[in-house]
């Protein structure tokens, strides 16, 4: 069995305490809820903290609460089991439960948190290697080497965004709350994330990810697909969210499309959902739209499968998530 | 009468063990957690031992600096090559392993150093400190680039460049074959190998008990999960240089081997040493990234198959070549090339076979057996080859098939002796079970009905036969004793031990022992205390490979027992005043068959046994019989003293707009013979099944930049259950003549046609054709594509099998043999071959085999 580096285990029972125990541990800290990202990944040294800062017991981070037409707030320290189980969020926001029940093993789900699925490392095959692996092959610039080992040429990291929950987030436009013994801060989710590898997140060293908000949900429709090669046990290859809102009339309201595990970063497909709105739904039209959003995946060779496979799917995977939505709408087929 | 006829009379049935789903003896603490793994041995002062791994694919090494290594507080023991240098490997014709890299390391993960520390975080530390300066040499990572650069050797023994072996073989006139056909088809295809993944990761302890008055210096144990103590036991004890009468290896619980752990190994041989030096145990476990490199996995095979048919199907001739990618050590690797040719007449009556077969020596971890060992490939490709040829036909493939089938009760034409045979009625039976005629009757309506509801999804059903041994005929080393050996033992309380070398893997071989005795002897299995797989304990067996230990160890096991009922029924007449043939044994009882109700307790007739003879103690033992084979060299890999048959039905759904395959169902029929426990059979069969699927559309054995690209079973894509399709397991045929109660092997064979069950289906369902495993979805949608070219689209070109291309003849001497050279020989003059090895269930005497016996010993 790989062994974990060694490190001192702090376990606060406040979120004040917590945020304090970060601020004076400094960088060589970090926080710890599920543990089923970071432990593997510090069984491979791809982090190697003095100090991990357990969250488990802090109240702040759980609860699910709220209304359809008021909004849901979830804690980050809710397991996913949970969050996937919930009947708010199964009734009115079912692409977040899709994502939560499509992530990983159902014992992982039981002890990984939303808040660590958000803040998943992001990932690359010739990164989530042993340390062996990667001395072997040479580092790579996220950890102890100096180039991307997938774009030799390439000044940045190319690790990819495969969190389930995180484009069905953007979707979904929620909000996160982050707090740190500097304050609180509350901000949309796409804010969360930056378009790099190596750096994938605006959140500090020394903040705490305490809840996600998610907007009333009346009128919305939502769903995720997850690329994937099996049942259970995978991240996404490709991860297509869609939340749709019809207008009385049956045109398209509103439309969010969100690609994941196609970039660094949760893709936002803008201009595909800017043709979608204020028309009505016509297969040509939900094709057209799926291409359009594809043109957002760039894959690169460094998940499961074929670059070629991966990006020929993302426009399916689209369309067939737009398909869903309007159909459910409309009760039996397209037209 | 047919001389495998002469039988041993059968016990009369109905029989009151065997053939009832029982569960395992050691379920309940298999499933509580309370089995013995060898990580779970923990013993006093013990230590913790690990390997440096070599990090090039092929690199010399020039110098290795263990100094901070040793002087790290808490380290006891360091060794180098130099310090194992004596070579080894599972074959006599393959030793080309050290136990630790001496001047050059050949894949990535070749151990070069061994370090036994006090607790694993300082042995890890350890093994960081160690500097080895290596030159790094050209990798050669394919079956192409091995032969390409003869002059990159990986090997400096090997005679022709870096091939292994090659062999070449003609049987029946393979011109005169191809002559008579009316269409010749040939074809290209790939498989790509992969590994067992057995969910116990290998592991092991070694302890050395010092004695200063033993001229040995000690005494060693090893306790390691393995599926072949006793050839472990013979490399240890040669590599370490101690008797293999102060050497005992014991196989605890093992979790899953699939022939990963049938191989003699480094950390094994490892552990043993750093316990020897530092005299305290030692314990190695391996990560799952080095189960991955250690792998001895399913080879990498193409193959080139041509087939001359008559008009209506009728098979005149076929000649098969396979390419293995061995990886960097011999491993079992010429048993496994053998094995990619010797099986194809044993499916098939092929009236002229000519096989050529090849192992290269790659830049990649070890090749080696494989649940099917070197058959599912050429599986693979002969069925589908034959799909084709029915297509291009337009002959029914159920139809071309049975005009083919072996028959039971006959010779192939390279010599192999078929006994029980029950091919047809596997095809039969799937193909009624699974409603085959309808669903291809269906098929236009079918298609409509798609197309109506837009659905993407469009089904299919293929068809596949196949077969395998039921133990190889031959040991892996060459010698006369038994392949098998049981002994019993009865306690005046009633008590029974078996004691045998069979390695209970997870497929149930103890379970099989005591459904067996308790058989035999007319008790319940539970009385019955069993010690397996110790060399010290019990005889030898040789090991959990070949589907060898039901088959083998079974009639050992029968033969034994009888001995012991035959002591016990003629005390039990005596007392009861009857004559031996009147009694039967059963429900803990000797009873008259003629009044039940007149009996002895199986306790009083132990006790009065005991009296009258002693302690009871019987052995029983068996050796395969030897006409069943051909007389040329190489002749000793395929032989069986019987033969197991499958046939699958896949029904699969391909999702045209992504390519992605579910199978929805697979009917599997396989020829047992008798169930010795049908819940054990099905269980293997829906195991084979599963791993088969796995194999057919998921595992991927991809190597990036040298390394294997992904040693992890997050990324290394085994089925999970949520995928595994519905299973219909069908058990078919009657008892075997010399089986144990009838009975066959069923651990590998059902694996064998499920793969290429799953290629024809897919093609049934889409018209395009994967010609190499896995069927990965990409393959598959570009295959879609390519056959649709799309407006606006570039399409690829389909995926296709490059074909090799050899500018020389084959590298190997064509070895011509006829059925008809066979010629009754005179009493042999070497009697060796004639010592009483098998009591009353060995069919020989009127054997006829030349004097011409395999060279070398045959191999699993």
């Amino acid at each position: 069995m790989l062994r974990l580096p060694p490190f001192r285990y702090l376990a606060p029972r406040t979120l004040s305490e917590a945020t304090r125990l970060l601020a004076e541990e400094g960088p060589q800290a970090m926080p710890v809820a599920g543990g089923t990202d970071l432990l593997p990944n510090m069984k491979r040294r791809q982090f190697t903290p003095a100090v991990l800062v357990g969250l488990r017991r802090l109240r702040e981070l759980k609860g699910i609460g709220g209304s359809p037409d008021v909004g849901v707030r979830i804690g980050a320290g809710e397991t996913l089991t949970s969050v996937s189980n919930h009947p708010l969020i199964r009734a009115h926001y079912p692409a977040l439960a899709l994502a939560a029940a499509a992530v990983s093993t159902p014992q992982l789900r039981n002890a990984g948190t939303i808040g660590g699925n958000i803040l998943l490392d992001t990932r690359c095959n010739y990164y989530n290697q042993t340390e062996f692996w990667r001395h072997s092959i040479g580092y790579c610039m996220k950890r102890d080497g100096s180039i991307c080992l997938v774009a030799p040429g390439s000044p940045r990291c190319w690790a990819i965004s495969s969190a389930d929950t995180a484009p069905v987030l953007v979707a979904l436009q929620a909000r996160v709350r982050l707090v740190s013994v500097r304050g609180e801060r509350e901000i949309p989710i796409q804010e969360l994330f930056y378009d790099d590898g190596m750096r994938p997140y605006t959140r500090e060293a020394d903040e705490i990810l305490q809840e996600i908000w998610l907007p009333p949900a009346l009128g919305w429709r939502s769903t995720y697909l997850k690329l994937r090669r099996r049942g259970s046990f995978d991240f996404p290859i490709l991860g297509v969210a869609v939340a749709l809102r019809r207008e009385p009339d049956g045109r398209i309201g509103d439309a969010r499309i969100t690609l994941g595990a196609v970039a660094s970063h949760p893709v936002e497909a803008e201009e595909a959902m800017a043709r979608l709105r204020g028309q009505q739904p016509t297969p040509t039209l939900l094709q057209e739209v799926a291409t359009l959003a594809a043109k957002r995946a760039r894959p690169l060779d460094n998940a499961d499968l074929t670059i070629t496979y991966r990006k020929q799917l993302t426009p399916v995977y689209v369309r067939r998530a737009l398909d869903l939505l309007v159909e459910a709408e409309q009760g039996s087929g397209a037209e | 009468m047919d001389e495998w006829r002469r039988l041993q009379p059968r016990k009369a049935g109905p029989y009151k063990v065997v053939g009832k789903p029982l569960p395992k003896v050691d379920a309940y603490s298999t499933v509580t957690g309370r089995a013995i793994y060898a990580d779970d041995i923990i013993l006093p002062r013990m230590l913790y031992g690990g390997l440096l791994r070599s990090p090039h694919p092929h690199a010399r090494i020039i110098s290795i600096n263990t100094r901070r290594a040793r002087e790290l507080p808490g380290v006891l023991a360091v060794i180098t090559g130099e310090d194992l240098p004596r070579k080894y490997g599972i074959l006599p014709s393959s030793q080309d392993e050290t136990a630790l890299a001496i001047d050059k390391v050949r894949y990535v993960g070749d151990p070069v150093a061994a370090v036994a520390a006090v607790d694993p975080d300082t042995l890890e530390q350890a093994l960081s400190l160690i500097e080895v300066e290596y030159e790094v040499l050209p990798a050669l990572m394919s079956i192409e680039e091995a032969l390409a650069r003869p002059d990159v050797k990986i090997h400096e023994e090997t005679r022709n460049g870096n091939i292994h072996k090659a062999v070449s073989y003609e049987f029946g006139d393979i011109e005169a074959g191809f002559a008579a056909a009316d269409y010749v088809r040939e074809d290209w295809f790939y498989y790509e190998g992969n590994n067992h993944v057995p969910i116990e990761t290998h592991a092991c302890v070694a302890r050395w008990e010092p004695d200063p008055h033993n001229p040995i210096g000690g005494k060693l144990t090893l306790w390691s999960s393995t599926q072949t103590p006793h050839y472990v036991h013979r490399e240890v004890s040669k590599v370490l240089g101690i008797p293999p009468s102060h050497l005992r290896v014991i196989a605890p619980h093992v979790g899953g081997g699939f022939g990963g752990k049938s191989d003699p190994f480094s950390h094994e041989i490892c552990a043993c040493e750093l316990a020897r030096r530092t005299g305290r145990p030692v314990k190695i476990t391996c990560t799952r990234e080095e189960v991955f490199l250690i792998h001895r996995g399913r080879h990498p095979v193409k193959m080139w198959i041509k087939t001359g048919v008559k008009r209506d199907g009728t098979i005149t001739a076929m000649h098969f070549r396979s390419f293995l990618d061995g990886g960097a050590y011999g491993s079992y690797g010429v048993a496994t090339t053998y094995y990619t040719g010797a099986l194809q007449p044993v499916t098939y009556a092929l009236p002229a076979y000519k096989f050529e077969g090849m192992r290269v020596f790659t830049n990649k971890p070890p090749c080696g057996p494989k649940r099917g060992h070197g058959t599912p490939q050429p599986r693979f490709a002969v069925e589908v080859h034959l799909d084709k040829i029915a297509a291009d036909l337009g002959v029914d493939p159920i139809e071309l098939r049975k005009r083919n089938l072996v028959r039971p009760y006959s010779r192939t034409i390279n010599g192999l002796r078929i006994t029980s045979c029950a091919l047809e009625e596997c095809l039969d039976q799937v193909v009624a079970r699974s409603g085959w005629r309808e669903f291809h009757a269906a098929r236009l309506a079918r298609e409509a009905e798609a197309t109506r509801q837009s659905s993407p999804v469009r089904r299919g059903m293929g068809l596949a036969l196949s077969t395998y041994i039921c133990g190889a005929g031959k040991p892996i080393y060459w010698n006369d004793m038994p392949h098998s050996a049981v002994q019993i033992r009865l306690d005046r309380g009633g008590g029974v031990t078996v004691y045998c070398g069979a390695t209970d893997i997870g497929q149930g071989s103890t379970s099989v022992l005591a459904y067996i005795v308790a058989e035999e002897l007319g008790i319940e299995p539970e009385r019955i205390h069993l010690e397996t797989a110790d060399t010290t304990l019990t005889p030898v067996d040789l090991g959990s490979y070949s589907s060898r230990v039901t088959f083998m160890a079974g009639n050992a096991a029968i033969q034994a027992a009888r001995r012991l009922k035959e002591l016990l029924h003629s005390v039990a007449a005596e007392r009861l005043r009857l004559p031996p043939d009147r009694l039967e044994s059963g429900d803990g009882f000797i009873y008259c068959v003629d009044d039940p109700q007149v009996a002895l307790s199986f306790e009083q007739a132990v006790q009065l046994a005991e009296a009258r003879y002693g302690a009871l103690v019987a052995a029983g033992s068996y050796a395969p019989p030897e006409d069943i084979h051909g007389d040329f060299k190489g002749a000793g890999v395929g032989p069986s003293p019987a033969y197991s048959y499958s046939a699958c039905v896949a029904l699969v759904g391909v999702d045209i707009e992504t390519g992605e395959v579910k199978v929805e169902k697979l009917w599997l029929a396989h020829d047992v013979g008798q169930a010795i426990n049908p819940l054990l059979v099905a269980g293997q069969v829906e195991g084979s099944a599963y791993m088969g699927y796995g194999e057919a559309l998921m595992e991927q054995q991809i190597f990036r930049k040298g390394r294997h690209k992904i040693p992890s079973i997050l990324d290394y894509k085994i089925p999970t259950t949520l995928d595994t399709p519905e299973i219909e397991t069908i058990l078919v045929g009657r008892p075997d003549d010399e089986g144990p109660f009838g009975g066959k092997e069923a651990g590998q064979g059902p694996l064998l046609p499920v793969i290429p069950a799953i290629a024809n289906a897919i093609y049934n369902a889409v018209g395009i054709r994967i010609d190499e495993v896995p069927i990965t979805p990409d393959k598959v949608l570009r295959a879609l594509k390519a056959a649709r070219s799309e407006p606006g689209e570039r399409p690829l070109p389909p995926p296709r099998v490059t074909p090799i291309v050899l500018n020389e003849l084959w590298p190997a001497r064509l070895i011509r043999w006829s059925p008809e050279q066979r010629e009754p020989r005179p009493d042999p003059t070497n009697g060796h071959h004639q010592h009483p090895r098998q009591g009353e269930s060995a069919p020989h005497g009127a054997a006829s085999t030349s004097s011409q016996l395999p060279q070398k010993g045959g191999t699993a």
